[in-house]
């Protein structure tokens, strides 16, 4: 449990458990902030923001 | 009086005070606000920030969300190692104590139940991927430079089919390994398969499970994980954890196994 614990932990590892896992509880103020679908919809605003920065290195070269 | 209140996890007592120098989403210290056999931690936030219409926009912005993600963890990581949390999902808010306290009241039973399945255990996160652009085995000359435009389609068609049997390979192999550690686990979850771009691994990523393993166990686990690592050349196996049990937090999680 050594080196696995002291490497910062990736973000991405974070959010699949912070956004899709936790127990889902409507508060009184964020009644659909925990709806996974929108959580979902947010994902790929963040990752299309960030395509917009990084171009894709995935882009087929001919 | 002023300020939200983001919950970060529930609890059943515990007698260890947190560390003094911890701070919580938006810098603010987590406290204990005890109800009945229970307790919730949670921070004070500013409303500017975390009431709906500010928080939906927030969780666009990857700093923002980043910056709460690493508090909400640190602040559970914490609780971690003085009892075993359950863990909110992250942005789950309230407009004050006595609604936190009533949101304990409703769900006090279920609370308790998954507090009992959760207790010792740890989660430990496996992906799986594939190098996406490996050349093909053999040759140690470089392939030929294509002479015609059908020589060109010709080798780009047995890159192609190199890559297809590798991905073959690969799923086999993640529907094995994901076989294997599910029999050392008590429970397991798959999450989507990760974006490259929002994670930037290499490769492709096939297989991203949650298992939930006894701590007492979790050594005998990691070694599990390790045996698989080496061995077979263009897939990676990678581990993470221990975490808390996010990914087990939810109450319908026995039945819903296997999808």
């Amino acid at each position: 449990m050594t080196v696995v614990e002291r490497r910062e932990i990736a973000l991405v590892d974070l959010l699949d458990r912070l956004l899709a896992g936790g127990v889902v509880i409507t508060g009184d103020i964020t009644l659909r902030i925990a709806d996974v679908d929108l959580v979902r919809i947010d994902l790929n605003a963040l990752i299309s923001s960030v395509n917009a920065q990084v171009p894709s290195p995935f882009e087929e070269s001919l | 009086m002023t300020g939200l209140r983001y919950v970060y996890a529930v609890c059943r007592p515990f007698g260890t005070p947190l560390q003094a120098q911890l701070t919580g989403v938006g810098g603010d210290p987590p406290r204990l606000l005890p109800h009945h056999g229970l307790v919730a931690v949670v921070s004070h936030v500013p409303e500017a920030d975390f009431a709906e219409e500010p928080l939906r926009a927030h969780l666009e912005d990857l700093d923002w969300l980043t910056g709460v993600a690493r508090a909400h963890q640190g602040v559970i990581d914490a609780l971690t190692t003085v009892t075993t949390p359950l863990p909110l999902r992250l942005g789950t808010v309230f407009r004050d104590d006595s609604g936190v306290r009533t949101m304990m009241q409703a769900r006090e039973e279920g609370f308790l139940r998954t507090l009992d399945r959760l207790e010792g255990r740890v989660e430990w996160g496996v992906k799986v991927y594939v190098e996406a652009e490996r050349e093909p085995e053999a040759p140690a000359a470089p392939a030929p430079r294509p002479a015609s435009g059908r020589d060109y389609l010709r080798q780009r068609r047995m890159r192609t089919k190199s890559q297809d049997d590798l991905w073959q390979r690969a799923e086999a192999f993640a529907t094995r390994l994901h076989e294997t550690l599910s029999e050392s686990a008590e429970d397991s979850r798959l999450h989507a398969p990760q974006n490259p771009t929002l994670s930037g691994a290499s490769g492709r990523n096939v297989l991203n499970a949650a298992y939930l393993v006894p701590r007492v166990k979790s050594e005998e686990f990691v070694e599990r994980v390790d045996r698989t690592k080496d061995g077979v050349p263009g897939i990676r196996v990678e581990l993470t954890g221990p975490w808390a049990a996010y990914s087990f937090a939810g109450e319908e999680t026995t039945e819903k196994e296997g999808t």
